[in-house]
């Protein structure tokens, strides 16, 4: 087992398939020469060269149509958007046109593309470069949506997106780049569609992926020194969304706190904790808690910003919450 | 060309036009559904075009893609049980009109989001430049679809990349109801093209002779020099954008006017003349043509409607 972080995760990735497969290619903005806006490709321009490093047009319709288009035909590209919040601008390639092209046609394409997205907020780019928009792409049958919240799940989840046959969105986390973990040595990968439990506990549930994961994981620890014990389901996978963990878990504790980083309307805790309440209500021994970002764009003032996304200590006073 | 040749282009052209006037007392009579646009007076622009190019060479079109579907082999009986909704249609009666394809025929689909399918060509293209063949990717589109943002963005990366693409745009006057002149900054559509410093053209589209000429060179050269080109067909639709369409935005006058222009009417003249055919050879394929669509009604309406199960089916791959 080696420690790295979350970019090397990434990297490694993309290097072993892109060695695996040669019909693996990258394409998008600064992706090659420059190596990457947040250096998951550096130095892949040198090895690979400029065709399966593909140095595109600021033009995200572009990018992604015609990362559809090979894909139609047989190529793997994996599509980088610079963040996800320049997806909005390829939003008719990401959701009204990779997810429904394999169905409308009667099943005769198919669509093996990853789309890999830089999302999150936290770092002061303000209110159109900071958004976590995640739950607006799970909103579509057809795009399977991944997300992962450590270095080992990084690696292995996008392996198998790369290996799948569906177009794929999978969004990483602007500031947990550097974050480290644990990963397997050689070849290994995780499915996607499936939740896992990264803390064991028995007094709560915390749902929660990605950047929610890291906050998660101080809450616990902070609660622990409290002598509760929280168990920490990381879906990993917003569509399609594996319910078994989060639903094992909570017949145990009877007690839910669902935390995520984009807005609380409409957003991945109203999906999980209406299942809940549909799938386990007889389970439910207190309201459920959903932590969220404040509904409002976000602010560029640090002091702002921080106030509007989730925080450790909202976390930890949501559990005791729930266990009052 | 040779004669059996031609005489196979009149028969597509004839086909083209009677399952579309077919369909539209079909659509009438209810049994099919949604938006339904018919290709009739564009006939000859689809027949050049698909006669023009090697079967390993792709095709991609918008909404209004029956002519394609046809002309690239796609069975009558196939596209008739696609708009009726049924099991044996070409997309399993998922698609409707808008969306046949057939992957076998190299035909790409069948696209309903205006301009939407421009990137998606320069995908296609872009997945066999990086297979290293020379297939040519052709890529049908309207006059509305020039003005939208795809457009732009797909041209650009298809002459940076130098991508084989041929875009093809079918000017018939009309975005919807929207003259050319109302909604694009220039006329000649072609003239697009030059701010991509991509070589272009424009031709006749009532004429198939004219449009298969064009084509032919315009692909050659793109296969060549490994270029897009731009390929401006004049053309006209007879019937209005859609089923729906009240048309008034045009006068009777002016659709008369391009109906004495006919396409099937030119190329019949054009057989007559060549002596390629005898008016009793070209009655005897349009007898067939009828035979052939009353069939291709009857199997869509003997045919299935897709399982209730099949609804789940095909939501993924995997």
């Amino acid at each position: 087992m080696a420690k790295i972080t979350m970019r090397e995760a990434i990297s490694q990735a993309l290097m072993e398939e892109m060695d695996r497969d040669p019909a693996v290619f990258i394409l998008g903005e600064e992706v090659g020469v420059w190596g990457g806006t947040y250096a998951v490709t550096k130095g892949f321009y040198d090895k690979y060269g400029p065709d399966r490093i593909k140095d595109t047009p600021i033009a995200e319709n572009a990018i992604i149509g015609a990362a559809i288009g090979a894909a139609m035909v047989g190529q793997r590209p994996i599509a980088e958007l610079m963040t996800i919040n320049f997806a909005f601008s390829a939003m008719d390639y990401i959701v009204n046109q990779a997810p429904k092209l394999h169905y409308m046609f009667g099943g005769q394409f198919r669509v093996p593309m990853v789309i890999r997205a830089v999302g999150g907020g936290g770092r002061q780019l303000g209110a159109t470069h900071s958004q976590t928009p995640d739950a607006i792409f799970a909103h579509f049958p057809g795009l399977k949506v991944v997300s992962p919240g450590t270095p080992e799940d990084a690696k292995g989840l996008l392996k198998s997106a790369i290996r799948s046959d569906d177009p794929i969105l999978f969004i990483e986390h602007a500031t947990m780049y550097q974050v480290r973990g644990e990963v397997p040595d050689g070849e290994y990968l995780i499915p996607i569609g499936k939740s896992k439990v990264q803390r064991a506990g028995k007094d709560a549930t915390i749902v929660t992926y990605s950047k929610g994961l890291e906050l998660s994981l101080k809450a616990a620890d902070e609660l622990a020194k409290d002598g509760i014990e929280a168990e920490i389901v990381d879906l990993r996978t917003l569509r399609p969304l594996d319910m078994e963990p989060v639903l094992e878990s909570f017949k145990k504790t009877n007690r839910a706190v669902l935390v995520e980083e984009g807005w609380k309307s409409y957003g991945v805790g109203s999906e999980v904790g209406s299942r809940i309440y549909e799938e386990a209500f007889d389970y439910v021994d207190a309201p459920i808690i959903r932590i969220a970002q404040k509904e409002v764009p976000l602010p560029y003032n640090r002091t702002l910003e921080q106030a509007a996304l989730p925080q450790v200590p909202d976390i930890v006073a949501a559990v005791k919450e729930v266990l009052k | 060309m040779k004669k059996d040749q031609l005489l196979d282009l009149y028969h597509q052209m004839v086909l083209i036009r009677r399952v579309e006037e077919r369909g539209a007392e079909l659509y009438q009579a209810g049994k099919i559904g949604g938006f339904m646009h018919l290709y009739i007076g564009q006939e000859a622009v689809s027949t050049g075009l698909i006669a023009a190019r090697e079967p390993r060479d792709r095709v991609i079109t918008a909404y209004r893609d029956h002519g394609v579907a046809l002309n690239t082999g796609i069975s009558a009986n196939e596209v008739m049980a696609e708009l009726l909704g049924k099991a044996t249609g070409i997309s399993k009666g998922k698609g409707g009109s808008m969306h046949m394809a057939s992957v076998e025929k190299n035909m790409w689909g069948g696209h309903a989001i205006v301009g939407g399918h421009l990137p998606i060509a320069s995908g296609l293209a872009l997945g066999d430049q990086y297979a290293k063949n020379d297939n040519v990717t052709i890529c049908m589109f309207g006059d509305g679809a020039t003005n939208i943002g795809y457009f732009h963005e797909a041209l650009n990366i298809s002459k940076i990349w130098g991508l084989r693409v041929l875009w093809v745009c079918e000017n018939n006057q009309y975005g919807m109801g929207t003259a050319v002149n109302r909604a694009s900054a220039v006329d000649d559509i072609r003239q697009k093209a030059e701010g991509y410093n991509m070589k272009n053209s424009q031709v006749d589209g009532m004429d198939v002779m004219k449009v298969y000429d064009a084509a032919r060179e315009a692909i050659e050269y793109v296969r060549a020099e490994s270029q897009p080109y731009f390929l401006e067909v004049i053309t006209y639709r007879y019937r209005g954008h859609s089923m729906g369409d009240p048309e008034r935005y045009r006068k009777q006058e002016e659709v008369k006017k391009w109906q004495e222009n006919d396409p099937i009417g030119i190329f019949r003249k054009h057989l007559l003349e060549k002596k390629t055919a005898s008016a009793k050879a070209l009655d005897e394929i349009d007898a067939q043509v009828e035979d052939e669509v009353n069939q291709a009604v009857e199997f869509a309406e003997t045919s299935p409607e897709p399982a209730l199960e099949d609804l789940f089916k095909n939501v993924y791959v995997e």
